[in-house]
């Protein structure tokens, strides 16, 4: 018979458990209510690590499980992240501006608040009015729900064109590679409405809170665990039952599933869709943690990385792809941040903010060649156990 | 016995090469039929147009008793109408089970919703079992289907078109590979299975065809050639010359 679904996936009990300890860990050594060995910063990085581990579990969904490799989904999470930007920006601005007005002998309309906001807002792109986007930025559980209709409009729409022509295989991941492409170089325009290139920025302070950072970071911190713990178990729920052996299918033989009468278009369209707006809530929280965004995020190279990730993590298994993204982001900040150590070899000094994009793609080449399975590949060493168990 | 395929005046051409030329061809709703022809007659290609997968240039497909037309519809919706296929490469979920497999092909509601919130209930699973009984796999159910032999990958697809319950059967070169105690088996699956819809198997091998006992079409530069039982086409000098001769 049948047995629970978190019966028959150990490994889903046992990531929520480290994922839980993790978070615990962090919480008391933090700055904000612990010991204080963990700076502000660094809680910052983490919690943006595990908004990556989100997104990289929406990858492993998409390219490990249906077998689309999609290179664009860094576009959803740069959107996500946009639209929760425009209520950080919006809200943060209208109390400064309601503070500073408040000073003047007559207290303010309401018109001229709205002035005094857009151009403090869209001063820097030489204008003063509101985009039409922006015509909800007030309304914070609208913007919410941006995070994911918006995402996940985008990848209907763009799923819909490209999986009804059954475009597969590379011909699909260079027109996601397009996707984002152009949704970066159309967010650099001063006339975007989102600022251009100056992006969202502010995105740190929360309107209306007067707590410190480094409490403001735990909070996000939490906020992070928690929607990775719940992606995760969402997503390792999908690829367990009868929806997970269609979409593998998919993977291993399309034609085969199409003759068996399921319509692939309808499945690939479906986990795009899903995975676009995974991400796009990775990115909600990922960007007020940087407390910047700017269309430079969006540019393809992101999902490239995104992808690389994964593979070194080990694709078609869920804690592959966060053990591969956890591990090269934060190795990856150490050594492009400028604290990995120069080497002097005498005639050469290695820099490792230039060698290490070089460590990284050397990595990525050897991983697919001599250990397809990845970094949770060494799971299997362990427990002695063959395959994906989720 | 009433018709449950008809092919009626198809033709397809590929870059000028005419692979179907004006075939027709009939198949009523539990008959056993076995196609033949040399390499090329278009014997894939026409179950190719049949499931979907090619669209013919010209002429007609009328299906069931409702007298539907397939053509233009998706391979995925033809299938759910009831026409299942078999791939002269055993063509199974390697990395799954055959029970996954099973429940797979069973039919079922097959939109992603339903789907995604499939439980399989006691029917399901004695149905599998069953399958897995008939096809010879009960042992292997729970076994990873890349690590079974040639024959009971065979089997295993056979087991996955039963479960879909179609009316019509298409099976391409079943035999292909297998031992002769294997052969035999697949005969008396197919046979059987052909008591209560109809079955198209492509084979080149006739002793193979000979054991299905059962009515032929030959097949010849994307044509019919002729038909009848199998001691009657192979005394027809045309089939003689085309293929047997050589």
């Amino acid at each position: 018979m049948e047995r629970s679904f978190i019966a028959r996936n150990p490994s889903v009990l046992v990531f929520l458990a480290i994922l839980a300890l993790f978070t615990l860990v962090v919480t008391v050594f933090a700055e904000g209510f612990g010991v204080g060995l963990i700076s502000t910063s660094f809680v910052k990085t983490l919690g943006k690590t595990l908004c990556l581990c989100l997104i990289a579990v929406a990858m492993d969904l998409i390219w490990g499980y249906a077998g689309i490799l999609s290179l664009g989904h860094f576009a959803f999470f740069g959107l996500g992240g946009y639209m929760v930007g425009m209520w950080l920006m919006y809200e943060r601005t209208k109390q400064i501006v309601e503070s500073s007005l408040s000073e003047g002998i007559l207290p303010p309309t309401p018109e001229e608040i709205e002035a005094a906001i857009g151009n403090q807002i869209f001063g820097v792109v030489g204008s003063n009015e509101f985009p039409v986007i922006w015509a909800f930025a007030d309304s914070f559980v609208l913007q919410m729900a941006f995070v994911v209709l918006v995402p996940g409009l985008l990848a209907l729409v763009f799923g819909w064109l490209a999986f009804r022509s059954r475009v597969t295989g590379v011909y699909l991941s260079i027109l996601t590679q397009a996707m984002t492409l152009g949704l970066s170089l159309y967010l650099f325009q001063n006339a975007s409405g989102l600022r251009g290139n100056n992006g969202l920025s502010g995105l740190q302070n929360l309107p209306g809170v007067t707590a410190p950072q480094s409490v403001v970071s735990l909070w996000f911190f939490w906020a992070s665990a928690l929607a990775l713990g719940v992606g995760y178990l969402l997503v390792a729920w999908v690829v367990s039952g009868k929806f997970g052996s269609v979409i593998r299918g998919i993977r291993d033989n399309e034609a085969r599933v199409r003759f068996l009468g399921y319509s692939v278009e309808s499945y690939k369209l479906a986990v795009f869709t899903l995975t676009a707006c995974i991400a796009g809530i990775a990115g909600a929280l990922y960007y007020p943690q940087a407390g910047i965004i700017n269309p430079a995020e969006v540019a393809p190279i992101a999902s490239i990385y995104l992808a690389v990730w994964v593979a070194i993590g080990g694709r078609g298994r869920l804690y592959g792809a966060v053990i591969g993204t956890a591990f090269v982001s934060l190795v990856s900040s150490w050594f492009t941040g400028g604290q990995a150590p120069n080497v002097n070899l005498g005639f050469y000094t290695i820099k490792w903010v230039d060698w290490w994009l070089i460590l990284l793609g050397l990595s990525f080449v050897l991983v697919t060649l001599y250990a397809p399975k990845g970094m949770g590949g060494l799971v299997d060493l362990i427990t002695r156990k063959k395959g994906s168990d989720i | 016995m009433s018709t449950l395929l008809e092919v009626s005046g198809v033709s397809v051409s590929f870059d000028g090469f005419r692979a179907i030329n004006n075939l027709s061809f009939q198949i009523g709703d539990a008959e056993l039929r076995a196609v033949i022809g040399p390499n090329g007659a278009g014997k894939t290609t026409f179950m190719d147009i049949v499931t979907g997968k090619t669209k013919p240039d010209e002429g007609h497909i009328i299906w069931g008793s409702m007298s539907r037309s397939l053509i233009g519809m998706s391979e995925a919706k033809i299938a759910r109408a009831g026409i299942g296929r078999k791939f002269q490469k055993p063509t199974v979920f390697e990395e799954q089970t055959v029970q996954e497999n099973l429940l797979m092909a069973l039919r079922k509601d097959r939109g992603p919703l339903a789907v995604l919130f499939f439980k399989p209930s006691k029917p399901d699973l004695e149905r599998v079992a069953e399958l897995a009984e008939e096809i010879g796999l009960t042992d292997a159910l729970m076994r990873v289907s890349g690590e079974l032999s040639h024959g009971q990958k065979q089997w295993l697809e056979i087991g996955m078109l039963l479960a879909q319950e179609p009316r019509l059967l298409l099976v391409d070169e079943p035999a292909a590979g297998m031992t002769p105690a294997e052969r035999e088996k697949t005969t008396a699956i197919l046979v059987e299975a052909a008591k209560t819809r109809a079955v198209v198997v492509v084979e080149h091998d006739m002793e193979f065809v000979r054991r299905l006992n059962c009515k032929v079409t030959v097949l010849h530069e994307g044509a019919v050639l002729a038909e009848g039982t199998l001691d009657h086409v192979t005394k027809n000098q045309d089939v003689i010359d085309v293929y047997l001769g050589r």
